[in-house]
């Protein structure tokens, strides 16, 4: 069966290379990397090889301040949990935005029940957070601060640098939740001038179950996960050192054909957009025209829900996601869309498509056909499309 | 996720539409979780005659739309009366935990379509117009619900407090 994925976000194929790697790396029955026998170097010194790629990725002044991570939620965990625990003494005020994703909102929420405060910033109809309104939300207690860096449903892009800037001229940590975008924005550590990084293997090709947060220097934190001695004492627990290779490797091959790439998204993502808007009316395109992931078109459709686009392009092979409530768990509406300001029906007909490197012009040209008959299907099905 | 019926029924809808001159509708649904369903029917002979469904939702709201109809097609209103949620999710061999309320729509628009087929052979009521909200029934009282997001509207009110959205009540 040949499935055509436009669903990139929830976990990118493994690319050939990464793959090989991976399984050579089991062949290899490497050893602990905490070992000091022969086994345990050799599974050390591949473990820092592969530091050293990921740390390039990011431009990461040393190594040593990458650690690696379950994924994303850990490291966005690890940071906003980890910095709180560090500086309690000096402040309990948390200031982040209304788009975040769960994994930095649910950790916050459990920081409060702790007695921790938060400001939680609003975007504007694009998604974008206005750094303005970050330097009003500083307190005296103010300990951190969390924004994301390109949002994982509608694509926005914040100005980190300059919120980095304001928090940097307040002694404040800046955490920023990269998931999204290392992989595919060339994001750099340095020029961002942030303290706390997050990112994860599966959205640039590696594997799932394998991320990473850098740790600048200096920077006050404590460990989520207390244990050993492994990642310098930063993160106890035995290393993935397979998904840690796939890691490198993917690591390596993105940052040598990023810019290629970047072309090559941008080229089906306009594609996409311009043949949506042709054949299919009363559509919104969701987040910013310019700041924006060019692997990522948010779209709701007007009058129809999107559990049920899924289910129908499923049937002819081709996979996206929703952010409709009907197909979350917790039957809610997307925050991210409603921070934007699309009401409940538009955010119920919302689809996130996502794609990459493996992406095909023709895979475009059918996923277009098969979505606007769908969409016509189910409006004719639609109480609201009737009334309009 | 669903069972076979489920996506059968959510494939191949049956009696898909609007009945335009219809005896009795029934239109229940809150866009805030996810569906709506209009219902209309056509009543001959104290017998459902032909029944129609619109429906804004997910695969199961869609299932359960044209599983409801399909019951309901060629049934007395006595008989048509007795399909509840239960019968219909059973009927579709079972529904997903989060999706259940999906059958309670289904049912609830079917017996609101036929409350509105007596209540109009009664002489009770006037027939919302399309787009305006639409006027609910309990044993006790008459109230008007905002047809998009389902809050009962207090009397006299121009936008939905909960949705903001414009509507018209008639009570």
């Amino acid at each position: 069966m040949n499935i055509i994925n436009f669903d990139y976000i929830s976990a990118n194929p493994l690319l050939p290379e990464v793959k090989n790697a991976m399984i050579t790396a089991i062949e290899n029955d490497y050893g602990n990397p905490s070992s000091s026998h022969q086994l345990g170097e050799e599974a050390a010194a591949e473990l820092e090889k592969a530091r050293e790629k990921v740390a390039r990725l990011i431009n990461a002044p040393s190594p040593d301040e990458v650690i690696f991570t379950s994924g994303g939620t850990e490291s966005n965990n690890h940071a906003i949990k980890g910095v709180a625990f560090a500086k309690r003494d000096k402040g309990k005020h948390i200031v982040t935005s209304d788009i975040e994703h769960n994994s930095v909102l649910k950790p916050i929420r459990a920081l409060r029940a702790l007695g921790y405060e938060t400001t939680s910033i609003p975007v504007d109809h694009y998604g974008r957070v206005n750094p303005d309104d970050v330097r009003k939300a500083i307190r005296e207690d103010t300990i951190l601060i969390s924004i994301m860096h390109a949002n994982n449903e509608i694509g926005t892009i914040q100005p980190i640098k300059e919120i980095a800037q304001i928090a940097r001229e307040r002694k404040i940590t800046f955490h920023c939740d990269a998931v999204a975008s290392v992989g595919v924005l060339p994001v750099d550590v340095q020029e961002l001038g942030v303290d706390l990084l997050s990112f994860s293997a599966n959205q640039f090709n590696g594997p799932s179950g394998i991320g990473g947060l850098y740790i600048r220097k200096g920077t006050n934190i404590w460990p989520l996960l207390d244990g050993g001695a492994q990642e310098r004492k930063r993160r106890g627990g035995t290393e993935n050192l397979i998904g840690i290779i796939g890691m490198g490797v993917a690591a390596e091959i993105t940052l040598k054909e990023r810019e290629s790439q970047f072309n090559h998204l941008k080229r089906i993502k306009e594609k996409i957009i311009s043949g949506i808007k042709e054949n299919i009316d009363d559509i919104i395109i969701n987040g910013h025209p310019e700041y924006s992931l060019p692997n990522l078109v948010s779209v709701s459709i007007k009058y129809i829900e999107g559990e049920s686009i899924v289910l129908m392009l499923d049937e002819e092979n081709i996979e996206v996601s929703t952010k409709s409530a009907c197909a979350s768990g917790s039957l809610r509406a997307s925050h991210v869309l409603i921070a934007i300001g699309r009401d409940y029906a538009d955010a119920q007909g919302t689809l996130v498509i996502t794609f990459g490197r493996q992406t095909t012009e023709s895979e475009v040209d059918r996923f277009l056909e098969v979505l606007t008959k769908v969409v016509s299907t189910l409006r004719k099905m639609s109480p609201l499309y009737q009334k309009k | 996720m669903y069972s076979k019926t489920v996506m059968e029924h959510f494939k191949n809808p049956r009696n898909v539409g609007e009945i335009p001159d219809a005896d009795g509708v029934g239109e229940v649904g809150n866009p805030i979780c996810g569906d709506m369903m209009k219902i209309t029917i056509k009543v001959e002979n104290d017998r459902i005659q032909d029944i129609k469904f619109l429906t804004f939702g997910c695969g199961a709201a869609i299932a359960v739309s044209s599983m409801v109809t399909e019951m309901a097609k060629g049934k007395t209103l006595e008989e048509a009366k007795k399909i509840t949620n239960k019968s219909v999710a059973d009927a579709l061999e079972g529904l997903p935990k989060n999706k259940l309320h999906c059958s309670n729509l289904g049912a609830d628009a079917l017996q609101m379509a036929i409350k509105d087929y007596e209540n109009r052979k009664a002489g009770k009521i006037k027939t919302p117009e399309t787009g305006e909200a639409y006027q609910c029934y309990t044993a006790d009282k008459n109230f008007c619900k905002c047809p998009y997001c389902n809050t009962e509207l207090p009397e006299g009110e121009k936008t939905c407090p909960m949705c903001g959205k414009m509507i018209t009540c008639q009570s």
